[in-house]
């Protein structure tokens, strides 16, 4: 496998631009020629599949929703960020560039954050001319908010539903290119495979969720941009059916995948509240700019917080990190949570929980402040829970959110299966080992408005158009494939649900390769997850048919994949045998208890080569180099 | 808890479908609807029965993905509240609940409580978009925008596009879907130069796709899962009555590349 990341020449606030007037590009009247496949209908698909189509080529877009617009990027609440200054705070794309590689820990590609932060106010500019309705100023200016991790407030915002406002104007964009017929859009199909034909994409295979016919399509070049893989932990943030199918597939058909281990952990979740659960709800950061994190000192103190005196509330992070206070990166913020409920001092009903508490701040700034800010994610908390957080603190945990790690791709975010893009979460080009708060939405729209629709030309132009059809016995082969899949998962003779096998290996990877990882519980991971994929094969009933809406199939093709998937991420966290951003190995740690990375020996990307099902698989490395911003330690506490 | 479920089933759109009686016991408070639901189909598929087909994805309340028309209300007895975010501690132990699909004749059912949406998306494709190709972009603080007139706009584009209003309007209209569009896009300066060519599409492809009229019976508010006002629909309508009776028509077919 080879790993050629393509980083152009130049001085790195040049680069992009000399490679965008160095790739080759299609022309105009040949555009129509070429048909692009583009999955997924998230905040980087809808961008891309748009943006593609109005250039002139032919792309045929697939989701498995019944709406391009539920994609789950709609759920992204908190912000966008962009390094604008308009707050004169002393912003610069200097600035984003390097909160957003040391908030990555120095495991990112440098050309390729350099070229996010370049691009990020070219997002809000063109957000803003769909109709994207950011907050404002009285004076009638975009607003700002400040985010976890950052000494500027740099980000945009629309209430607490950023995320659905971005990607209804990205579905917008998507929906004229259909209106006009540059796009082919497919609802309710899934991806169950990459067609690959003398080492090139040639197209994928589909299953229609409704009529359950397999089909294939072909193309000259498909992009992935199907989410992350974080519901490998059962419960976590992201919608119920997202998946590491399509990325998955791509590289046991030959893509490397970079990172698997690199997943974060949101600090501000709500607790679970049982067995049943089916996920964990997010509550928005931008709350830890006006709620103040704390515990109670004493263990096991069982009082209402309402009656537990100020000497007696222990706020941690302000305590242990005083220039960021409840501001500090997400990693810190969880594994301080983590910390301080084993050491017994959590609240709530399991014991696994802090609050967050807007008493202060409602004092200060007024209830109708507060109220503006976040009031919908008050109802939303009160919602689930029955409490008011205005009343009463928030009580918080937290929860598997988004995954840093995906398919490894060059920088015009090519796979090492030529002519297999990725974008956005399904990559894992720009957030090294922890990603910025308000950072995904950047990286997604800016993959799919902006470097996608120039870098693909690069690749297509060195092609003919239309070069093999579906005829094409290659994609009978993978059919064949599929069906036999879709028919041992069906013919199975178990007696046992799909939820049941979900939930054992959202167990064993939360206790294993979770907030925090060591090597003992990462090899008896490696050996667990073997065990129950057999039993998962042995015991499972999906019940139906393959010929109809057959949604208990959609889930155990899923589960079938994260089984194998799963393996590869505690193979990786064990790999990486130093701590870094979100990888925190209990064997490295400060005497403070914080990630000590290893940089002599693991400043690099781990690639991971499939060979074959049964076979070890490969770690290849990209090293990674410093020059914008020399390699330092992170410190947020002084 | 324990209830009694009469659930809709039907294999398929070309199928005849039922009410059939579910029980499920042992059910926490804490437990949300569809989480109720898991745990039936978990008890079906090991009783070897066949599981009821339901949408739901993001499980809190933005995507729009969840329905069910639960008690005769489109998401349940809870206002502002999504089925996905509807908890069993509002029904009462031992209760019966009655659970269908979005009842329209638009939204034809695929299988069981999961119906076909699609006609939301065509009437978007119809005009529900500012046209605007990716790339350099004016500053967007070049067109100060009152704060009030975009919390406006939010207010209406904060619609989930779930189909609850068409479910609960006894006419099957689409007003309230159709009119939060509208105005999100007309009210804001960037949405100005196809304002009236807009409304016009978007009213023609939602009178196409076969939902009825308004008549002013509120219940799309009242079982909005997001709250939009109705007074968006006296929007939409004089947007509409200025587009066809105030405003010159749409030149773009007239429009010649160059």
């Amino acid at each position: 496998m080879e790993l050629d990341a393509n980083i152009p020449e130049g001085p790195i606030d040049q680069k992009w631009s000399n490679h965008i007037d160095h790739l080759r590009l299609v022309g105009p009247r040949n555009r129509p020629g070429y048909r692009i496949i583009v999955v997924g209908t998230g905040l980087a698909g809808a961008s891309a599949a748009a943006s593609l189509a109005a250039m002139g080529y032919r792309v045929d877009c697939f989701c498995f929703q019944d709406s391009p617009r539920r994609a789950h990027s709609i759920a992204a609440q908190g912000g966008i960020n962009a390094a604008k200054n308009y707050r004169n705070d002393g912003d610069s794309v200097y600035r984003l560039f390097s909160d957003t590689q040391k908030g990555g820990d120095f495991r990112a590609r440098e050309a390729n954050v350099w070229r996010l932060a370049e691009l990020s106010t070219s997002i809000i500019d063109q957000a803003a001319a769909q109709g994207v309705p950011f907050a404002r100023e009285y004076g009638g200016l975009l607003a700002n908010r400040s985010f976890g991790g950052v000494l500027v407030e740099r980000t945009f915002y629309c209430r607490g539903e950023t995320g659905q406002q971005l990607l209804l104007g990205a579905n917008s964009a998507l929906a004229k290119e259909i209106a006009s017929g540059g796009v082919t859009m497919h609802t309710r199909t899934e991806l169950l495979d990459i067609v690959v034909e003398e080492g090139r994409t040639r197209g994928i295979t589909v299953r229609d969720l409704v009529s359950g016919e397999i089909s294939s399509h072909a193309a000259d070049a498909v992009v992935l941009a199907t989410g992350g893989y974080t519901n490998v932990f059962n419960l976590s943030t992201n919608a119920r059916g997202c998946n590491v199918t399509a990325t998955w597939r791509a590289h046991k058909r030959g893509a490397g995948f970079a990172n698997p281990c690199f997943v974060q952990i949101h600090p501000t979740a709500i607790p679970a509240a049982g067995e049943h659960q089916s996920k964990l709800t997010l509550m928005s950061e931008s709350l830890r700019n006006d709620g103040r994190i704390w515990v109670p000192r004493a263990q096991g103190d069982a009082r209402s917080p309402s009656e537990i005196p100020e000497e007696e509330r222990y706020y941690y992070l302000e305590e242990r990190y005083p220039r960021f206070g409840n501001l500090v990166p997400r990693d810190v913020a969880s594994r301080n949570a983590k910390d301080v409920c084993d050491a017994g001092m959590g609240v709530g009903p399991t014991g696994d929980g802090v609050y967050l508490d807007f008493r202060d701040a409602i004092r200060d700034k007024g209830a109708d402040v507060i109220e503006a800010r976040y009031g919908n994610l008050f109802e939303m908390y009160e919602r689930i829970t029955s409490d008011n957080p205005r009343e009463t603190p928030m009580r918080i945990y937290p929860a598997p959110h988004y995954s840093m790690g995906g398919l490894w791709v060059d920088y015009n975010l090519m796979t090492t299966l030529p002519g297999l893009f990725a974008i956005g979460e399904a990559n894992f080009s720009d957030h090294g080992a922890n990603r910025l708060g308000a950072s995904s939405m950047m990286q997604c729209l800016a993959d799919g408005y902006f470097i996608l629709p120039l870098t693909i030309g690069d690749y297509l132009s060195r092609h003919p158009a239309g070069e093999i059809t579906s005829e094409h016995p290659a994609f009978q082969r993978t059919e064949d494939e599929v069906r036999e899949r879709v028919s041992r998962l069906l013919d199975n003779a178990g007696s046992k649900p799909v939820e049941a096998f979900q939930r054992e290996l959202g167990k064993v990877m939360t206790d294993q390769c979770g907030i925090s990882r060591n090597a003992s519980g990462l090899h008896s991971a490696l050996q667990e997850i073997p065990r129950l994929r057999e039993r998962f094969w042995a015991e499972v009933r999906v019940p139906g048919t393959g010929e109809h809406f057959n949604q208990s199939l959609e889930q155990a093709g899923r589960l079938a994949d994260f089984l194998e998937f799963a393996e590869l991420m505690c193979r990786d966290a064990l790999d990486r045998n130093e701590s870094c951003g979100c990888h925190f190995r209990d064997e490295h740690q400060t005497e403070e208890g914080e990630t000590l990375r290893n940089d002599d020996d693991f400043a690099f990307v781990s690639v991971w080569e499939h060979n074959g099902d049964g076979e070890a698989p490969t770690r290849r490395r990209e090293p990674l180099e410093f020059e914008a911003l020399p390699l330092a330690q992170r410190n947020y506490k002084t | 808890m324990k209830f009694t479920l009469e659930i809709w089933r039907q294999p398929d759109a070309g199928s005849p479908g039922r009410l059939v009686s579910h029980d499920v016991d042992d059910i926490s408070p804490d437990t949300s609807f569809l989480e109720m639901l898991d745990l039936l189909n978990e008890n079906l598929t090991e009783s070897g029965e066949a599981p009821v087909a339901f949408d739901s994805d993001c499980r809190e309340g933005i995507c729009g993905m969840c329905s069910l028309v639960i008690n005769g209300e489109a998401h349940g007895p809870q206002r502002a509240t999504t089925t996905c975010q509807l908890y069993m501690r509002h029904f009462d132990d031992g209760a019966s609940i009655t659970i269908e699909p979005w009842r329209s004749g638009a939204f034809p059912v695929v299988r069981d409580l999961v119906v076909d949406r699609s006609a939301f998306d065509r009437i978007m494709r119809a005009g529900g978009y500012i046209s605007v190709h990716s790339g350099p972009k004016p500053d967007p603080n070049d067109v100060p925008i009152d704060p009030e007139v975009a919390e406006k706009a939010l207010d209406a584009s904060t619609c989930i596009g779930c189909g609850a209003c068409v479910a609960a309007c006894p006419n099957g209209a689409a007003m309230l879907y159709t009119a939060a569009k509208v105005s999100h896009l007309s009210l804001l300066p960037q949405g100005q130069p196809e304002r009236y060519e807009r409304v016009q599409r978007m009213v023609d492809q939602m009178e196409s796709e076969g939902f009825g009229s308004c008549r002013n019976y509120g219940e799309c508010e009242a079982q909005c899962p997001k709250s939009i006002s109705i007074d968006f629909i006296g929007r939409l309508n004089r947007e509409y009555r200025r587009a066809t009776i105030v405003e010159p028509i749409d030149l773009r077919g007239k429009m010649k590349s160059q």
